[in-house]
């Protein structure tokens, strides 16, 4: 018997990162994890830089979302991210760079700093570090 | 009269401006392509962005937010998006005078130039700038959208300006680019038809679909509208990039045309003129020997 579905969508500004029938949506909301299974009831929520993770056939694919939110309605899933990349995207150097360029930042105690931003910036950073590492 | 030796250089140099030109044709065509290929791929967001604004603007409608607020308009904020080159036809020139037009219907305008074109007409005819956003480069980021729409949404919440508006280049096809004026802010949200429609039929208790808002209707607007705005600054900053490449294709098609016209009619003089010399030099051999007999 074939599994229930749903729409999944994920995009950016730029691009459709991702677009299937797929059966479960794992997302980090500003609120808490939150999944979503097929026919969930209608939902708009922000979500936090972290990893979305969506499960098809059985199989988990992960992306690194560095915030945005998501939609639900209708059976269909929209994920409108600021950024999401697939794990083998990411440019891990580039991820270390950053981070270790916000922690100098957040260290430096230097009242120039916006502090939210630099945070948001780690944050970022290790959402993507965590992703390319494959700890899922 | 010229010698022949003007006609052959003449030929070489508008010869070489012929290649130039081709040249920057298939340039231009190339990046068109990846330009047009950008605008497209905006697509689906732009549209799923304008659907959920549109639900949670009838969902929230008594929701303050600055972005919102519709102040009298007095002081306006104009972004104006050029091409940072020339070479590209009418396109430039067409943006600008509509820019000049608008500008000239209020008392207290604010310019915010991106693209070199705009910044150098405006510095030329002594006007102030707020800022300026130059060098954007070929591949537009989502990041240099946010950066300008960011300044504007600042002054707008300082009260600095009262309305802002976007003047862009809109791709229509390869051969039409029309200079549109937006406004970007107050953002005037899109209305959701769908659930403004369900509404009217059901009761008007429940309207359209019932959302659970997390965290709430007001947090999720408060992200939602700075990110429309950004958007439709990229949207804008795409759709002139392609603009411009396709302004800048026909220009370059017209002008190797042009060129392949002016080396046909020089060398025809040319042949023209050594014609009439091998002519001359015939009739004197012929004269001489007619005068030896």
């Amino acid at each position: 018997m074939a599994e229930q579905t749903q729409k999944v969508a994920i995009v950016t500004p730029e691009r459709v990162v991702y677009g299937e029938e797929a059966r479960f949506v794992q997302a980090r909301g500003t609120e808490g994890e939150l999944g979503i299974l097929p026919l969930h009831t209608p939902l708009i929520t922000s979500l936090a830089p972290g990893l979305l993770r969506v499960q098809k056939d059985g199989k988990w694919t992960v992306f690194a979302v560095s915030g945005g939110f998501l939609e639900v309605r209708d059976n269909r899933v929209v994920v409108l991210a600021n950024a999401a990349e697939r794990p083998e995207e990411i440019d891990v150097e580039r991820a270390k760079r950053a981070k270790e360029r916000a922690e100098q930042r957040l260290a430096s105690k230097d009242p120039e700093i916006d502090v939210p931003r630099a945070k948001a910036a780690l944050l970022r950073a290790l959402t993507r570090l965590e992703a390319a590492g494959g700890k899922h | 009269m010229p010698a022949l030796r003007d006609f052959r250089r003449r030929i070489k140099s508008v010869k070489s401006t012929q290649k130039i030109c081709k040249a920057m044709k298939a340039v231009a065509t190339a990046k068109m392509a990846r330009a047009q290929a950008a605008v497209l791929a905006a697509r689906p967001y732009a549209r799923q962005l304008h659907e959920v604004l549109g639900r949670v603007g009838t969902a929230s409608r008594d929701v303050e937010n600055p972005l919102l607020t519709v102040r009298e308009p007095k002081k306006i904020c104009y972004v104006v998006v050029t091409a940072d080159r020339g070479l590209c036809g009418g396109f430039n020139s067409n943006l600008l005078r509509t820019a000049t037009r608008e500008v000239q219907k209020w008392d207290d305008v604010r310019l915010v130039a991106v693209g070199r074109k705009a910044r150098n007409f405006f510095r030329f005819r002594g006007w102030k700038m707020d800022a300026e956003f130059v060098g954007l480069g070929e591949n537009i980021r989502f990041e240099q959208g946010q950066e300008i729409a960011r300044f504007v949404i600042d002054k707008y919440i300082a009260g600095e300006y009262d309305a802002v508006y976007l003047i862009y280049s809109k791709f229509v096809n390869v051969l039409v680019q029309q200079p549109i004026v937006t406004k970007l802010l107050p953002v005037e949200p899109p209305a959701d038809e769908e659930g403004a429609e369900q509404a009217e039929e059901a009761s008007p208790k429940k309207a359209s679909v019932e959302y659970i808002f997390e965290p709430s209707p007001e947090a999720v607007l408060n992200y939602l509208l700075p990110k429309y705005v950004e958007n439709s600054v990229y949207h804008g900053l795409i759709e002139s990039k392609a603009s411009e490449q396709s302004a800048r294709m026909m220009a370059m098609d017209a002008a190797t045309k042009n060129a392949g016209e002016m080396i046909d009619r020089l060398t025809l003089q040319m042949n023209r003129l050594r014609q009439e010399g091998i002519t001359k030099e015939l009739l004197d051999i012929v004269g001489g020997a007619a005068a030896l007999e």
